[in-house]
């Protein structure tokens, strides 16, 4: 039963980061845009979505929320960038640290002061009418959490795929993979690389609120490691996968996810202490690219590069 | 058609690098013409097709297409109406989209990009019908990343996708100077038949002597950022490589090379 317990929460984990994984393949692997602000907007979305719950708003409408902040930072990344033609790395610096500040003022604005926002107890998500259509349990396992996060990732997924497959997306991935093209297309790549931006980000905070929800509480510091997380996610799940044929790569990057969450749940299970939590992450996410290096040797994968 | 009024552009300003490549530079070329150009390394020809298709902009001076001022105007708006191949045939294309998505993407050009479906499936048979008449078998690999083409296979889809559109002016920069002989011949041959066929302007930067005497009307050699030899029609009919050649080498002789 302990065993079932901890591929639980290995699940419920992997698809609470999923949607934010999700955004950084749209930026890095789609757009080859390494966008560091998702450590900044992640956070955002979720302090944001707690607030707005704590003053009573409806938690699926401050998912909107979230995500339109989300967005609205990932465009100024991508202004920054194209506007200002600031590198890419910097781009990215410069907003996470300007979020720091804005998340910080959101928590205290919207607590009286705090920078952590408590929801317990409040109504979220995983407590409203859609959610108590699911069954709270089966035996001893308390499922109803996990359906509720599948479900959104699933539709997210499916949402990602649906909109590369538009013209606007295939434009997307025309700017990532050749700019002169979009160029010889008579349109502005600068404006799909911001449009990237923004929806990166965008999935970013919605993740972020997704995650507030789910464990009741945000604070400001919440978002550290994201873009390491997100990236080994990508490269785990691209590289592990890539050769799998039919499957997309969102398929592939939730996979990665989840096995990104099972390898710290599994450390920590084995009694390494939650201090170690971040090296750990680095460390998984050095022997993923060592590893994306070596497959990429032997077959060939354009995105599994850092 | 595209006119270039006294053009003037210096490389390096200020340094004792400077170069001053054009001064007081024109150009004019009519509407059907197809002007080959030729030059040695560093005589201004990627110069002036930069400065036609904007990504560089002249110090001075005014370029005109269809009697409209370009000068200003960014190289993807002008991407509207002119089309371009590069010498390098990754640019051409996109390497991790399909033949199909390629394509199409080029038939929704000056459209608009919205969220319809990427791939409209009523035109995969026109597109199969064009890449058919480069007579390379892209027709059967048309779900195929076209990452994995081979440079002569990329450069003539890029040809093709050039021409897809309705441009008015096709610009060529060495866009056979990458490939293998038989390649660049082929894709040379190609390059004919499109422009003969949908009678697009066109400016072709080439350093293939014999391309440049064999195909279109017009020929221009350039040196030290002047047209010292600008034929056309009958007199370029008359033209060979020898007599290029020798102009060539006088030139060359001048300046030491």
């Amino acid at each position: 039963m302990e065993t079932l317990g901890i591929i639980k929460i290995i699940l419920e984990e992997g698809a609470k980061y999923a949607i934010l994984a999700m955004g950084v393949y749209l930026t890095y692997s789609i757009l080859d845009f390494p966008d560091l602000s998702v450590d900044g907007t992640m956070p955002l979305g979720a302090v944001l979505s707690a607030v707005l719950i704590l003053h009573g708003w409806n938690p699926w409408l401050s998912l909107v929320v979230a995500f339109a902040a989300g967005a609205a930072a990932g465009c100024i990344t991508g202004l920054l960038h194209v506007v200002l033609k600031i590198r890419p790395l910097l781009c990215g610096i410069l907003v996470f640290t300007s979020l720091l500040s804005i998340n910080l003022i959101i928590a205290k604005a919207g607590t009286n002061g705090q920078s952590i926002v408590s929801i317990f107890g409040e109504d979220t998500i995983f407590t409203g009418k859609l959610a108590q259509l699911i069954p709270q349990s089966v035996g001893t396992l308390t499922i109803r959490k996990l359906i509720m996060l599948a479900v959104i990732v699933v539709l997210m997924k499916i949402a990602i795929d649906l909109y590369l497959k538009t013209k606007n997306g295939m434009l997307l991935r025309a700017t990532g993979a050749n700019e002169q093209y979009v160029v010889m297309l008579a349109k502005d790549p600068g404006k799909m690389k911001i449009l990237g931006l923004a929806l990166g980000n965008a999935l970013a905070a919605l993740s972020g609120a997704v995650i507030a929800q789910a464990n009741e509480t945000a604070n400001t510091t919440m978002g550290t490691g994201m873009v390491v997380f997100g990236l080994s996610s990508v490269i785990i799940g691209l590289t592990l996968f890539g050769k799998v044929k039919f499957m997309q790569h969102t398929t592939m990057v939730i996979f990665g996810t989840i096995i990104y969450k099972a390898c710290l749940q599994i450390a920590v299970s084995l009694g390494l202490p939650s201090d170690y939590n971040k090296l750990l992450m680095v460390v998984l996410f050095v022997a993923a690219l060592v590893i994306s290096e070596k497959v990429k040797l032997k077959g060939g994968n354009k995105n599994a590069k850092a | 058609m595209l006119r270039l009024e006294n053009i003037n552009k210096t490389f390096n300003a200020g340094t004792v690098d400077e170069c001053r490549l054009f001064e007081d530079f024109n150009l004019n070329i009519s509407k059907g013409e197809f002007v080959s150009v030729i030059g040695s390394n560093g005589s201004g020809k990627t110069t002036m097709l930069n400065m036609v298709c904007g990504s560089l902009a002249p110090d001075s001076g005014k370029i005109y297409f269809a009697d409209k001022d370009i000068t200003k105007l960014s190289e993807y708006k002008r991407s509207k109406y002119m089309g371009r191949v590069f010498q390098e045939p990754k640019i051409g294309t996109c390497p991790n989209l399909s033949i199909i998505e390629n394509m199409s993407l080029a038939d929704n050009k000056n459209k608009y990009f919205g969220l319809r479906a990427g791939v409209n499936k009523k035109r995969v048979d026109y597109y199969r019908s064009l890449v058919e008449e480069c007579g390379l078998g892209l027709e059967n690999r048309m779900n195929v990343p076209v990452g994995s083409l081979s440079g002569g296979q990329r450069q003539a889809l890029a040809l093709v996708i050039a021409n897809m559109t309705d441009i008015d002016f096709l610009v060529l920069d060495e866009h056979t100077a990458a490939l293998d002989p038989k390649s660049s011949e082929m894709v040379m041959h190609l390059t004919d038949k499109f422009i003969k066929k949908n009678n697009i302007t066109t400016l072709m930067v080439t350093h293939n002597l014999r391309f440049a005497v064999e195909y279109g009307t017009r020929l221009i050699m350039m040196h030290e950022g002047k047209c010292i030899v600008d034929i056309k029609d009958d007199e370029k009919k008359k033209c060979s490589v020898d007599e290029l050649l020798k102009k060539f080498n006088e030139i060359s002789i001048e300046t030491g090379n």
